[in-house]
């Protein structure tokens, strides 16, 4: 075994068990961590693959904004187990059957026997010089700049949706003008005025 | 070890219509921001002089011949400019519905508009997919404008309900959708379309090869099924279609479909045609489902909207059936039914929405009461859709059937068609219902004729009387939807 | 260097293949993080002397000559006080939170280049990989927030992982510009593109960025004026209330650790890097020819280190929404912008830079 496979099954090995303890964790902030675990794992077993910038991104967008957002949202709700666990019991046999045979299905049709390695040679290693980045931009902006397109189109859609759902324009709001707070200046708010005070005369 | 680019700026006219149009909705987005409250009906005219524009772009186009181009993910080909002249028309048309119903219910906003535009855009990428990632792509487009929609009558628990239900569902759909693909990419190595049939095609398919292909193609028909609303995938449709602003229910029962059938086309007919023995199975037994469900529960409902709902369900077994038949006649039969059955559905609900009033949904089908004794041209026009709903000459929807049902029986399926006709004639039965209430039944009380602006009614009178005029030409119209093949 | 892995392979023949390789490793980490530790024991020294005198007091001078042996005495009181653990607090995350936060601190420091071929790790995306790794450094201080089980630390985190989402968009926006004028991700290599003379640096074209990039330093590295996650006068200390001991000892080193690599990021970005501020310049060139390129980046941060403590004496903290504000509603418009001038300049050629 080279010592590249070793830290593939290392990596695997942790991919699968964060995955597993992910599902199985009663708690939804542990749960999260063990996804971010996964992650990482998968980003190692990427980077195996020669695909260093897939792993880095996944990292960046996964692991560094949205799994932040879901900890804050996890952080934000009261979520009640109980309720949750209320009809699982009811659904798990029929589940747990659908599951089975879905299961053994992709089975036949994933398994070695179609996608083996005699089936679908592996890639060939590339040269030390070669940059994953390059080749996935140049690749990025000619051939697939539709694509790519579209996907920044979806992006635009979900900002507007976001604020569409969310901004209530009603009248009666109160906001503070931060613009206008920070713009002020001290001859704004402070009036400076000589006053002649009187002296014990009155005068 | 890089591959020269394939990226050429000159071919970029072909894609013309879909370059405006994302344009268009850049510039009324921003544009919406500073128009005052007086102003804000701006937004609507240009979104309609967007679309008409883009239509007038896209009707340019037809007679082009076939390109290929934006790295073999685009195609420009005379279905994808048909598609996009129609769907343009149906989008005016019912922007011009919208208008009416969001004024009357408060619910006019900018950002309405541009999620519109922005879910056409979304059926035109669709429409002129020629890739697994630009169909998917274009049907998220699509699909996520569909979910805001819903959801822009937030006070209503109905439609966030709506929107919730629609948006989970349509996710397990896209993931289905994504899942079968990724199979088929797995097994041909290519996105492409083309490349897909070329290998798909080839004589030297391995029996292992054909397997993940059907594994991969179940999937597809499954996603496709979804976002068509057939049965056993109908869950969402009747209750989206009740939760939803009728302005949006209308747009999401009229336009979207067109888009999925051009995509049904493109990966299963123009990608996948080599399977066609396969596929048409799932699409026959999917199409009696729908033609059965659709028919009978919508004998029990009481909300128009509902009982629309499953009258597209049946509507869809039809357009199904259609393709079931694995000929170019039934494609054809099939793509003139899905838009007669536009041209249909956006009348109906047109009539619906001619009827709102403020603070007041004729939603029930008990509103529709003694509707002949105080707005006659109205019941006139409904009487018009339900009749020709329900197939009945010389109405153009007794040939969208009878066009389905030749090319069933002339492809052997003697049985189906039997099963199909029977279920039309039950179907019948609830149209009926309607005009009764309308014409034979009092109102409970004595309603005042509405009064709508004059656009609406110009335009739903129009819609309602191409239904019979279209009906008197059907040769025409079924003659250029086969052209499309 | 190849000659000396050469010779110790001579000497210890089975000394090869993935052995070696980690073992070297193992050896450029403990040469990279021990004088970091260091640095940042005197960095607090510094900080407590710099605000003394500038605030008209001396700073700490009672442990050993003008207190130089302070920070050390520091360390030996945190290390031998008590760890107090919150009752109800989750302890696997209380304790996994300190953690999760120096890890990054450390782990960052892997790809830069501190002169020519002098780093541990030459990455062909090290600029991503500090991106990277730097996001997930926030995950100490929400799960601090979160296991402690309390109020303050709680409003703490979430202030916290708002900030840092907002500005991280904001400085990869502004890395994005140096990246354009550079060509490439790797940070050997943005070094090498400003080579020539003090005009070659970046912080010319890219002056604005520069300047956010900076502030937006300060709010990564939770620094006054910007530090609200601690904000002693509203929240306490924030997610480090319940912290006492090592465990708070390990944080501080953190934040400590991130704000000395932030300078430094700022001078291999903007500032030349390891170059010498007399390049091009015919006599000055080669009389400091002889001092190592790891002086001058040391010193160019030296300024940028200096500078936090500068910031911190002087402005008063800054309201959470203002923050906010700032990233979404100043900065993010002008880096955007001047993306968009940097890919006019690249087309057109302007100044020694492209």
């Amino acid at each position: 075994m080279s010592f590249d496979q070793i830290l593939f099954y290392v990596f695997s090995f942790w991919f699968i068990a964060a995955s597993l303890a992910m599902i199985f964790s009663r708690n939804a902030a542990k749960a999260v961590l063990f996804l971010i675990l996964a992650f990482f794992s998968a980003a190692s077993i990427w980077i195996l693959l020669e695909a260093e910038f897939l792993a880095i991104t996944l990292i960046l967008v996964y692991v560094g904004a949205v799994m932040v957002l879901f900890l804050f949202v996890i952080k934000m709700l009261n979520i009640d187990k109980s309720s949750l666990r209320a009809k699982f019991a009811s659904y798990l046999p029929l589940g747990l059957i659908v599951a089975a045979i879905i299961a053994a299905e992709m089975a036949l049709v994933l398994g070695n026997n179609q996608f083996g390695l005699e089936m679908m040679a592996a890639p060939a290693r590339h040269a030390a010089d070669y940059s994953n980045i390059t080749v996935l931009a140049l690749q990025l902006y000619t051939d697939y700049v539709y694509p790519f397109e579209l996907a920044a189109v979806l992006l635009l859609i979900a900002i507007i949706a976001a604020i569409t759902l969310v901004h209530r324009n009603e009248g009666n709001r109160k906001t503070q003008n931060i613009a206008e707070q920070v713009s002020v200046k001290a001859k704004d708010r402070v009036y400076l005025v000589s006053i002649t005070t009187p002296n014990k005369e009155g005068k | 070890m890089i591959n020269t680019p394939l990226f050429d700026t000159t071919s970029l006219m072909a894609a013309l219509p879909e370059i405006f149009l994302l344009s268009a909705i850049v510039v009324v987005l921003l544009l919406d921001l500073f128009l005052t409250k007086p102003f804000k009906q701006v937004t609507y005219y240009l979104t309609q002089l967007s679309l008409l524009t883009t239509g007038v772009l896209a009707f340019n186009l037809i007679g082009e011949p076939e390109t290929i181009i934006l790295g073999n993910s685009f195609i420009l080909d005379d279905m994808a400019s048909v598609f996009k002249v129609f769907m343009m028309v149906a989008a005016m048309v019912a922007m011009v519905y919208s208008r009416h119903y969001l004024l009357q219910h408060s619910l006019f906003r900018g950002e309405y508009f541009v999620l519109v535009m922005l879910s056409i855009l979304g059926m035109m990428v669709m429409v002129s997919g020629h890739s697994l990632l630009t169909l998917y792509l274009g049907l998220e487009i699509l699909s996520l404008s569909l979910y805001t929609l819903i959801a822009i009558a937030r006070n209503r628990a109905g439609a966030v309900e709506a929107a919730l239900k629609y948006f989970v569902l349509g996710a397990i759909a896209s993931g289905l959708l994504l899942y079968g693909m990724s199979m088929i990419y797995g097994i041909s190595g290519s996105l492409n379309i083309s490349e897909i049939a070329v290998f798909a095609n080839s004589a030297t398919l391995a029996s292992r090869e054909v397997l993940i292909i059907n594994f991969g193609l179940v999937f597809l028909v499954i996603g496709i099924a979804f976002k068509l609303g057939a049965v056993p995938f109908h869950m969402w449709v009747p209750d989206v279609y009740q939760g939803a602003p009728t302005s949006v229910t209308m747009f999401i029962s009229t336009v979207p479909k067109i888009a999925a059938v051009a995509m049904l086309v493109r990966l299963l007919i123009d990608g996948l045609g080599a399977m066609q023995p396969y596929w048409s199975d799932l699409f026959t037994v999917l199409a009696i489902l729908s033609i059965v469900l659709g028919s009978i529960v919508a004998l029990l409902q009481t909300n128009i909207k509902r009982l629309l709902a499953y009258s597209t369900i049946s509507h869809i077994g039809f357009v199904l059936l259609g393709f079931a038949t694995g000929v170019i006649t039934g494609y054809g039969a099939a793509v003139f039914y899905i838009l007669v059955y536009v041209l249909m559905s956006l009348a109906a609900f047109g009539v619906i929405i001619l009827l709102n009033k403020k603070g007041f949904e004729a939603d029930l089908i008990s509103d529709y009461k003694g509707l002949s004794a105080h707005s006659p041209w109205s019941a006139l026009m409904m009487l018009i859709i339900m009749l020709s709903m329900a197939g009945i000459p010389p109405f153009i929807g007794f040939y969208a059937k009878l066009f389905i049902l030749q090319q069933v029986i002339s492809s052997g399926m003697i049985t189906v068609a039997i099963i199909v006709v029977v279920f039309a004639v039950i179907s019948a039965y609830y149209y009926l219902q309607i005009i009764k209430s309308m014409y034979f039944e009092d109102g409970d009380e004595a309603q005042e004729s509405i009064p709508a602006p004059i656009d609406i009614q110009l335009v739903v009178s129009i819609n309602a009387v191409l239904i019979l005029v279209v009906g008197l030409f059907p040769d025409f119209w079924m003659q250029l939807a086969l052209s499309l093949f | 260097m190849i000659a000396f892995w050469q010779w110790i392979h001579a000497l210890i023949p089975w000394f090869d293949g993935a052995i070696a390789t980690i073992v070297i490793i193992l050896i450029k980490a403990i040469a990279l993080v021990m004088p970091l530790m260091l640095v940042v024991a005197y960095f607090t020294y510094a900080e407590r002397k710099v605000i003394g005198y500038m605030q008209l007091r001396v700073g700490p001078n009672r442990v050993g000559p003008k207190g130089w042996l302070q920070p050390i005495a520091d360390a030996l009181k945190l290390m031998t006080k008590e760890i107090i653990f919150p009752s109800k607090a989750n302890i696997y995350l209380f304790l996994l939170a300190p953690v999760l936060a120096i890890a990054p601190a450390i782990a960052i420091w892997a790809v830069i280049p501190f002169d020519e071929g002098m780093y541990v790790a030459n990455l062909d995306i090290s600029l991503l990989y500090v991106l990277a790794i730097g996001s997930v450094g926030v995950y100490g201080i929400i799960l601090a927030g979160w296991a402690s089980n309390s109020k303050y630390p709680l409003l703490g985190a979430l202030r916290s992982a708002s900030l840092l989402v907002s500005y991280e968009i904001v400085i990869g926006f502004a890395l994005v510009t140096v990246v354009m004028i550079a060509g490439s991700v790797n940070l050997n290599d943005i070094v090498m593109a400003q080579k020539g003379s003090i005009l070659n640096w970046y912080w010319i074209p890219l002056f604005p960025m520069m300047i956010i990039f900076f502030i937006s330093a300060l709010v990564e590295t939770n620094r006054a004026p910007f530090d609200v996650v601690e904000g002693e006068s509203e929240i306490v200390g924030g997610t480090h209330v319940e912290y006492s001991g090592m465990t708070f000892a390990v944080f501080f080193l953190a934040e400590y650790a991130n704000m000395i690599f932030m300078a430094v990021l700022a001078v291999i970005l903007f500032f030349g890097g390891w170059h010498s501020p007399f390049e091009g310049i015919a006599y000055l060139e080669a009389g400091f020819a002889w001092v190592p390129g790891i002086i001058w980046l040391l010193a160019k941060s030296t300024f940028f280190m200096f500078l936090y403590l500068w910031i911190r004496a002087t402005f008063p903290r800054f309201r959470y929404d203002q923050i906010m504000r700032l990233s979404w509603k100043v900065f993010l418009p002008w880096t955007i912008v001047w993306i968009f001038v940097v890919a006019l300049m690249t087309q057109l050629k302007i100044g020694p830079w492209f």
